[in-house]
């Protein structure tokens, strides 16, 4: 049988970086390919390339036994390519049909002919069980409905190869189970699929073949009925893996204390809060779960004191605060890891002793008479920082922006406990991070539990608050479910209570 | 063709850039002066003792970098930190005001005092003219680059209602301008016969302590922070409203200051001609300067040595003194494609 897509000998480098190094794989119609690797190993960039929005250094990508046009996104898609990002590049305020037709139309026809169009969306969403509402405002959809819609999309255009780049990474357990029933439909119709994903447990569930990435080069490829999961675990991080677990708790008083909290949507098609109560105690970590805008963001600022409560208040140690500014809560203790540490968290272009000790210009000790910052005790402390931390860099001066995600990340960490907060408030901590940075992550967050601060932690990722969590509570439409003990939950009803049901706000 | 972000830059690749800018604005200028019907060389010797051939040419060329030293520390203040101050033009008027309010008879105190005095209150006015536009921005979203170019005309029609009506100076013939400074309160020369006054000197200090302040203090870590990424060091609890409303004060302040140098040092006295476009011209020496205070000051010389001299040249070599802002503005150009350069390689295939 001829490969419907057929990679051969790609390299791709971004300067002095190697982001894909001799790469081959093919892959034939009515087959499933999972490709495996952690972040930065080289999977997205492979997946670019094919659909030609990177040009390869050197290699042939070939579909259908033709060669196609490199650097041309439109030749593939015309060769019947279809790719669904992570990030979504979906037209908000329009329907879900004229988001289907948005590329298929010629601009210039007075009146779009939308019956047929009409009649084929709904066909392929029978089809394929992808069922969704054409003329709803894309706004109005789900996380899952919307890439449900990306699906559609690339099915209208008659694709023949889909590549999915991290579908799981915002769903539900009960959304990514009917994903793979249309992926099986999709497969069964005739089509191939790439899946690009680093969770190892869906991808045995779905997948055919993998092939395994690893800091650009191919490290492995095997047929999953016969893969085993242990050893391509270990062949994505080239070692093997050890998480840390939690040890028993020993809960202390009450840090933080949240009374019917009301907040403003903030940020991009997020809802606000609506009367959130929560206590952190310390020594104990509290999971957030919850399908990702429904409110965790809203949460997280109004916890740090970037947002102001419009109805309800929040009590740290007991007492009422009233000025709702990052430094007042700062000054009471609170550690705020935001969600995107690079544009919330680090300055790129400053050196990494100044970000390490950014939150420390009103520190008596590192200022010297006429407020001139006394920069030997800063680049000191920050040395202390790096060193208690292990965050690796070439030089203490070195911009920050160079470091990689793990290291800006543990120097984040580090600046806060180097203050001793007490509360510590953790987004998203390990997204993006690879298996090592992981693993010190979580000993961070872990070891600052034993210290008796209070953390909560939200996350996207189920297993990551399953592993660190005390206590567990739901996130879903602005509300927050009762904390349940970590030690008797059931999983699958989580899932449930992400999607609303049997969910019961406080 | 294709742009890639330089994952490192040396520390000596600005200066080069702006180096290598100026080169190949001469370059250009070269280029204009062949099609004036001009020998380049002449002209370039011509511009050069024009600018600094005499006693008389280098106090020239001192007095014209006086204000555009004072205002490219105004842009080059508020740049730094993100904030488009495009009004040093009206700050530098509103600093004249000041000085013409209170130098002209209201306060009379021995000149050690009076100088001092005059200077602070033109620099709080340059500061209090940019204060609504730096909170409109922090508290209303309003764009500063509309509130603080809109705000050059408001204070120049100011101007010019004072200077034909209420403060118009009895014995001017007519012509539109304020009573002259009183005697106290004039920046004395410092080459005596020639225009140079204190307020060099004054701007010299100026572009000094503002880079001790931005290099040394913990105001000009958290600036440099809130330049950089205001959400990062809002985040590490520094108050960011507060930090520009500091920035703003400092920006419009040495834009006043420059009001203040050219109404006491320069002219005497307040006229409707007492800047022609110092508070744009600024701008550009910031750019060139690299936004760096001590950068501010030779780029300034820079500016000035084309303007003096290109006066100079055009009358020996009889071509247009537009040349001069010509050449300004293909230097401007150069340095913003060099710092592109700086921060991307271009690489011709990929």
């Amino acid at each position: 049988m001829t490969p419907l897509l057929k990679v051969v000998d790609v390299s791709k480098h971004f300067g002095s970086l190697a982001a894909n190094k001799n790469v081959s794989f093919d892959i034939a119609s009515g087959e499933v390919l999972a490709i495996l690797g952690e972040n930065g190993a080289g999977k997205t960039t492979l997946m670019n390339i094919i659909f030609g929005h990177y040009l390869a250094d050197t290699g042939i990508v070939e579909f259908n036994g033709k060669m196609l046009r490199s650097g041309d996104p439109r030749a593939a898609i015309e060769a019947g390519i279809g790719m669904v990002h992570q990030h979504f590049t979906l037209a908000e305020n329009l329907t879900v049909l004229e988001n289907t037709l948005i590329g298929v139309q010629p601009l210039w026809r007075p009146l779009l002919s939308t019956t047929a169009a009409r009649a084929k969306l709904i066909r392929l969403a029978e089809q394929f069980g992808l069922h969704i509402d054409p003329d709803r405002p894309v706004h109005e959809l789900s996380v899952g409905e919307k890439q449900r819609l990306e699906i559609l999309k690339t099915l209208y255009n008659d694709c023949q190869l889909l590549i999915l780049d991290e579908p799981t990474a915002s769903l539900t357990p009960q959304e990514v189970s009917s994903l793979f029933v249309s992926i099986r439909q999709m497969v069964a119709a005739g089509l191939a699929v790439i899946i690009i994903s680093h969770k190892l447990q869906e991808i045995l569930e779905i997948s055919d073949r993998i092939i395994v990435l690893r800091a650009g080069k191919t490290v492995g490829a095997v047929t999953t009925s016969k893969a085993d999961k242990r050893q391509l675990g270990e062949m994505i991080v080239g070692r093997k893996i050890d998480r840390p677990q939690r040890s028993a708790r020993t809960p202390g008083h009450v840090r933080m204390a949240l009374e019917a909290v009301t907040t403003p949507a903030t940020g991009q098609s997020a809802t606000g809060l609506h009367g959130v109560t929560l206590a952190l105690r310390g020594g104990e970590i509290t999971g957030i779960v919850g399908v990702a805008g429904n409110g965790q963001k809203a949460l997280a600022e109004v916890m740090s004191g970037h947002l102001r409560p419009t109805k309800g208040h929040i009590e740290i140690d007991g007492g009422k605060t009233s000025a709702a500014s990052p430094l007042a809560f700062m000054q009471a203790g609170v550690a705020y890891i935001p969600e995107d540490r690079n544009s919330e968290g680090i300055v790129g272009d400053m050196a990494v002793w100044e970000n390490a000790v950014l939150s420390e210009s009103r520190n008596a000790a590192l200022v010297k008479s006429f407020t001139r910052l006394d920069k030997a005790a800063c680049v000191a402390a920050a040395k202390k920082i790096c060193a208690a931390n292990d965050v690796r860099t070439q030089s203490i001066n070195q911009p920050a922006r160079l470091l990689s995600g793990g290291n800006v990340q543990k120097l984040l960490i580090g600046r806060w406990l180097a203050r001793d907060p007490g509360i510590i408030i953790a987004c998203q901590p390990s997204r993006g991070l690879d298996e090592g940075a992981i693993s010190a992550v979580h000993k961070m967050l872990l070891a600052a539990r034993d210290n008796d601060n209070a953390v909560l932690l939200i996350s996207e990722d189920l297993d990551e608050i399953l592993t660190l969590s005390d206590q567990i509570a739901v996130m879903f439409n602005g509300a927050l479910s009762a904390p349940m003990d970590n030690d008797d939950l059931d999983v699958v009803q989580l899932g449930l209570m992400m999607t609303g049901e049997g969910f019961d706000a406080v | 063709m294709r742009f890639e972000a330089r994952e490192h830059t040396p520390g000596w690749l600005p200066w080069a850039a702006v180096i290598g800018a100026g080169a190949a604005t001469l370059c250009f200028a070269a280029l204009l002066l062949v099609f004036a019907g001009a020998s380049p060389l002449d002209g370039f010797r011509e511009l050069f003792i024009g600018a600094f051939g005499s006693r008389n040419a280098l106090t020239e060329t001192g007095a014209t970098a006086t204000p555009l030293i004072l205002t490219g520390l105004a842009a080059a203040v508020a740049f730094r930190a993100k904030f488009w101050n495009i009004g040093a033009e009206g700050q530098l008027y509103a600093g004249a005001l000041a000085v013409t309010f209170f130098g002209t008879g209201m306060v009379d105190l021995p000149s050690y005092l009076m100088i001092p005095f005059l200077l602070i209150v033109a620099c709080v006015a340059g500061g209090l003219t940019l204060l609504p536009m730096v909170l409109l921005r922090q508290f209303m979203r309003v764009d500063e680059v509309v509130t603080t170019l809109l705000m050059n005309f408001v204070i120049i029609l100011l101007v010019s209602f004072l200077l034909e009506g209420p403060w118009k100076d009895p014995y001017s013939m007519g012509w539109p301008q304020a009573q002259s400074i009183i005697d106290s309160g004039v920046l004395p020369q410092i080459v005596p016969r020639s225009r140079l006054h204190l307020g060099f000197v004054v701007a010299l200090g100026a572009a000094v302590i503002i880079w001790l302040l931005q290099s040394r203090t913990t105001f000009g870590f958290q600036s440099k922070a809130v330049g950089y990424n205001a959400v990062a060091a809002k985040h590490a609890g520094i108050s960011v409203s507060k930090t520009m409303i500091g920035i703003a004060l400092l920006s419009g302040g040495m834009a006043g200051l420059a009001g203040a140098a050219e109404t006491a040092g320069l002219k005497g006295y307040l006229t409707l001609d007492l800047s022609p476009g110092f508070g744009y011209t600024g701008i550009a020496v910031a750019m060139l300067g690299n936004l760096h205070p001590i950068g501010v000051i030779f780029s300034a010389l820079f500016m000035a040595m084309i303007y003096v001299g290109a006066d100079a040249m055009s009358r020996a070599i009889d071509v247009p003194t537009y040349l001069a802002d010509v050449i300004v503005a293909t230097t401007v150009l150069c340095v913003l494609v060099s710092l592109v350069l700086v921060r991307y390689r271009v690489l011709l295939r990929g």
